[in-house]
């Protein structure tokens, strides 16, 4: 019963950790290993104009679906001017507003954005779009093109395709001539395609995008063709007829509106310039779990102080250390002093560094042994006698700082790291333990606690698996969980093969 | 290396983990505990179950008393001063004669002398709690040094041996006799030096010794074959054993016993927590034995029964004892 209880409780433990753990990766993208970065870009939309005589008014259209990327942040960079973010008719708009400004002005907009290939926003089915009203001679040439088009494809996407391959014939027909008289550029070029297919009672939109690579002082907006097939939203490029959209390519607005529009202003021009950063990746799951709402955030620890977190980071190694010291004690069978002097021990080995730290721990305990065996011919009684091996423990590790600083060996300093109290009750215990058991066992003992020590320190100094109980402070359920086990294991020690092997056969 | 284990296994070792998960856990519950750990108690109530126990001299309970020290002995020449809450034989002091020239000077089991002020300085260490678990103020005992009977005289240096045995669920199970050795300091204690010699739970026979988990026919110091000597009173002891269990309500208890040459078997101590190295002087497992009992008992056998069904169900198998007529 206690058994499966144990049992019970373990499993329960292990599988929460592990599913907010497996959340946290999967879902919210927290990296597994440190310093994993991912290439974050920052796009700026600046505009210039020169200010007229009244009140201003700025408004831009900036991104909103962006299937490819997602966004981290944006802001506005404008002197006095005010700022808000709307919903317009074609997305988000951004807005500026100053009554009376003078001179030429620049307002930027920016944002930052990283790639998530699998980021796919929902996006509104569109209504079959009423038939445009066109003009003759355009609408019978409009007319022929799409009976024409109809009758060599079956479905939204082919007929864009074959659109396409015709508006793009070197040696067009007459009707598809009269028709791009007009498209001049490329947007415009988009937006006849766009009417064609309204004529077709097929959803379409232009949307304009930046292609985005390395850093770009003055990038060029390209329009692209979005067509509906009932089901999903599908891009074309609209030169070569071919559907798919360019790598990296970040949708800035869709439409056939202008990107900008200055009440009160004059001369208006829009660059963008975009720049590739590398940010942190735990930093961006951070920003994503806030955007989706989860909670997981709220309980990380790269939420506190950086002061905290640094503490926390050395406190959360501390139930590893403790669960290599069950493993060695139980499972191996090392005798120790103390239940957890090897893991303070370890703990103080991580700024004095491995060999230092040993050297240092070695010298202090022989020292304060010696001087603890002198103090045992003053026949002082317990605590007096503790509290007297503690001061000559202080006194010791200040002398030890003060030599090697001598010396101008600053490792030494880090002795003032250890856990003194720790520290004097081993040499209490040892010395004790010299009287009653003899020299072989205090020895053993000691040596099987600064083993114990080393381990911890081992496991404890893992990079990864500090960054990893950082990230995800849940997976100490897990330990907590191996620690339930350990309490249940009734097999035999590791030492106690060899210590009962007399008993093998008989 | 897990066949190692494996074979372990089937020879039925028991592990100090598993002796700790499905023992001392289960049948030891800790509000017991007090009833063997603090010596005193342990007298009072094998005295009041009317078992042999040292008579106690006195009690010293805290740092003034231990001016009392001189009182309490009296003109006793030996007496043996021990922790009310040691364990693993720490702390205990034998003194076995006064010096001749200086009353206040003694000798201890070891040989040594030692004036009355190291003996009072030892009693404070004992009642600060050097030797108690968790370093808690204890209480000292200085009581009957035992005479020891003739019969281990061959086989030990120095010291007292005892008896030690496992006593399951009431049911004597394992027993073991300690021989303090050089090494020892004159304990008895298997981790300091001292051999351990299987027992013959039929006959009160001992077996072969162990010593340091290697296994030994003669004493290290004195030379003398161990096994064959036959153990007087053992079904006494075996019945007084198993008694500790109803004194105790412990379900896995160790008992340790000595023979003393006037009064016969008498009760040392008892504890919640005896250690496996009685496997290796006896060169069998325990946990088989525990299988056993827990198959054969009964809730309402007296100890008597108890200690005859554990003669009957534990005598050693014959031809692992040494002939001790070569």
């Amino acid at each position: 019963m206690k058994q499966q209880y144990v049992f019970g409780l373990a499993a329960f433990l292990a599988i929460v950790g592990l599913s907010v753990f497996g959340y946290k990766w999967q879902m919210l993208g927290f990296p597994l290993s440190k310093n994993q970065q991912t290439p974050v870009w920052t796009v700026e939309a600046a505009i210039s104009f020169d200010s007229g005589p009244g009140s201003i008014k700025v408004n831009l259209l900036i991104p909103t679906l962006t299937p490819g990327f997602r966004m981290l942040n944006e802001n506005s960079v404008s002197r006095g001017y005010g700022f808000s973010l709307n919903y317009g008719s074609g997305g988000r708009e951004a807005q500026w507003a100053i009554r009376r400004a003078d001179g030429a002005q620049t307002i930027y907009y920016r944002i930052s954005v990283y790639e998530d290939p699998g980021f796919d926003q929902l996006d509104t089915t569109p209504p079959f779009p009423p038939s445009p009203v066109i003009n003759e001679p355009f609408k019978t040439a409009v007319d022929v093109i799409v009976a024409d088009v109809k009758e060599h494809s079956a479905d939204p996407a082919s007929f864009t395709s074959e659109l396409l391959r015709r508006m793009n014939d070197p040696s067009p027909g007459t009707n598809v001539e009269l028709l791009l008289s007009d498209a001049g550029t490329r947007s415009e070029f988009v937006e006849s395609i766009t009417t064609i297919l309204a004529s077709a009672r097929i959803p379409a939109r232009m949307v304009h995008g930046l292609q985005l690579q390395g850093r770009q002082r003055n990038a060029e907006s390209i329009a692209w063709l979005e067509v509906h097939d009932g089901d999903r939203w599908r891009y074309f490029n609209p030169i070569t007829g071919e559907e798919d959209l360019p790598e990296r390519f970040l949708i800035w607005w869709r439409g056939n509106e202008p990107l900008v529009s200055v009440e009160g202003g004059s001369n208006v021009q829009v660059s963008f310039a975009a720049q590739e950063n590398h940010l942190d990746t735990v930093t961006i799951a951070e920003t994503r779990a806030a955007q989706h709402g989860t909670r997981a955030i709220d309980f990380s620890l790269y939420s506190l102080p950086i002061q905290t977190q640094a503490v926390y980071s050395v406190l959360l190694m501390i139930p590893i250390g403790a669960l290599v010291m069950v493993a060695l004690r139980n499972m191996v069978g090392i005798d120790a002093f103390g239940t957890f002097m090897p893991v303070l021990i370890a703990l103080a080995f991580r700024e004095t560094k491995l060999i230092w730290g040993i050297i240092l721990f070695t010298v202090l305990v022989a020292l304060g042994l010696s001087i603890r065996f002198l103090l045992e011919r003053l026949r002082l009684l317990l605590v007096p006698r503790l509290t007297a091996v503690l001061i000559v423990v202080v006194i010791l590790m200040l002398m030890i700082s003060l030599m090697s600083h001598q010396l101008g060996m600053e490792t030494g300093l880090s002795v003032a790291l250890f856990p003194m109290v720790i520290i004097a009750m081993t040499i209490e215990r040892m010395s004790v333990v010299w009287e009653e058991r003899g020299a072989v066992d205090a020895m053993r003992a000691g040596l099987g606690s600064l083993v114990v020590a080393i381990a911890a320190y081992v496991f404890m100094g893992l990079q990864w698996l500090e960054h990893l109980i950082f990230t995800f402070p849940e997976l100490l359920l897990v330990v907590l969980a191996c620690v339930l086990l350990a309490g249940r294991y009734t097999g035999y020690r590791l030492l106690e093969l060899r210590r009962f092997k007399v008993l093998v056969g008989r | 290396m897990f066949a190692i284990a494996q074979k372990l296994r089937e020879a039925g070792v028991l592990g100090l983990n598993e002796r700790n998960c499905e023992l001392i856990m289960r049948l030891n519950p800790r509000r017991l505990y007090p009833r063997v750990d603090d010596k005193v108690l342990t007298k009072e109530l094998a005295l009041k179950a009317g078992m042999a126990v040292p008579e106690l001299y006195g009690i010293i309970r805290n740092q003034g008393e231990a001016k009392e020290f001189a009182a309490i002995v009296a003109e006793r020449d030996s007496f043996v001063i021990k922790p009310a809450h040691g364990s693993g034989g720490d702390g205990i002091v034998v003194v076995t004669a006064r010096s001749q020239r200086k009353r206040n000077t003694f000798r201890l089991a070891t040989g040594a002398l030692v004036s009355e002020a190291e003996i009072k300085h030892h009693i404070s260490n004992i009642v600060g709690g050097q030797y108690s678990l968790g370093g808690y103020p204890d209480k000292a005992l200085i009581e009957y040094c035992v005479r020891f009977d003739p019969i281990f005289s061959a086989v030990s240096y120095q010291g007292v041996p005892d008896i030690r045995i496992i006593v399951y669920r009431g049911y004597p199970a394992m027993a073991m006799v300690r021989l303090p050795t050089r090494e020892s300091d004159g304990k008895a204690n298997l981790h300091q030096g001292a051999v351990g010699a299987g027992v013959d739970m039929n006959l009160g026979e001992t077996l072969t010794g162990v010593l340091d988990n290697d296994i030994v026919d003669e004493h290290p110091d004195t030379g003398a074959l161990i096994a064959g000597l036959r153990i007087p009173e053992w079904d006494f002891i075996l019945q007084s054993a198993a008694r500790g269990y109803e004194v105790t309500g412990l379900g896995y208890l160790g008992v340790d016993m000595v023979i003393d040459r006037d009064l016969g078997p008498l009760i040392l101590e008892m504890n919640a927590r005896p250690g496996l190295n009685i496997q290796i002087a006896n060169c069998v497992g325990l946990a088989n034995r525990i299988a056993r009992i827990d198959e054969i008992h009964k809730p309402d056998a007296k100890p008597v029964e108890r200690a005859r069904i554990a003669r009957r169900e534990f005598a050693a198998e014959r031809q692992t004892s040494m002939p001790f007529d070569t």
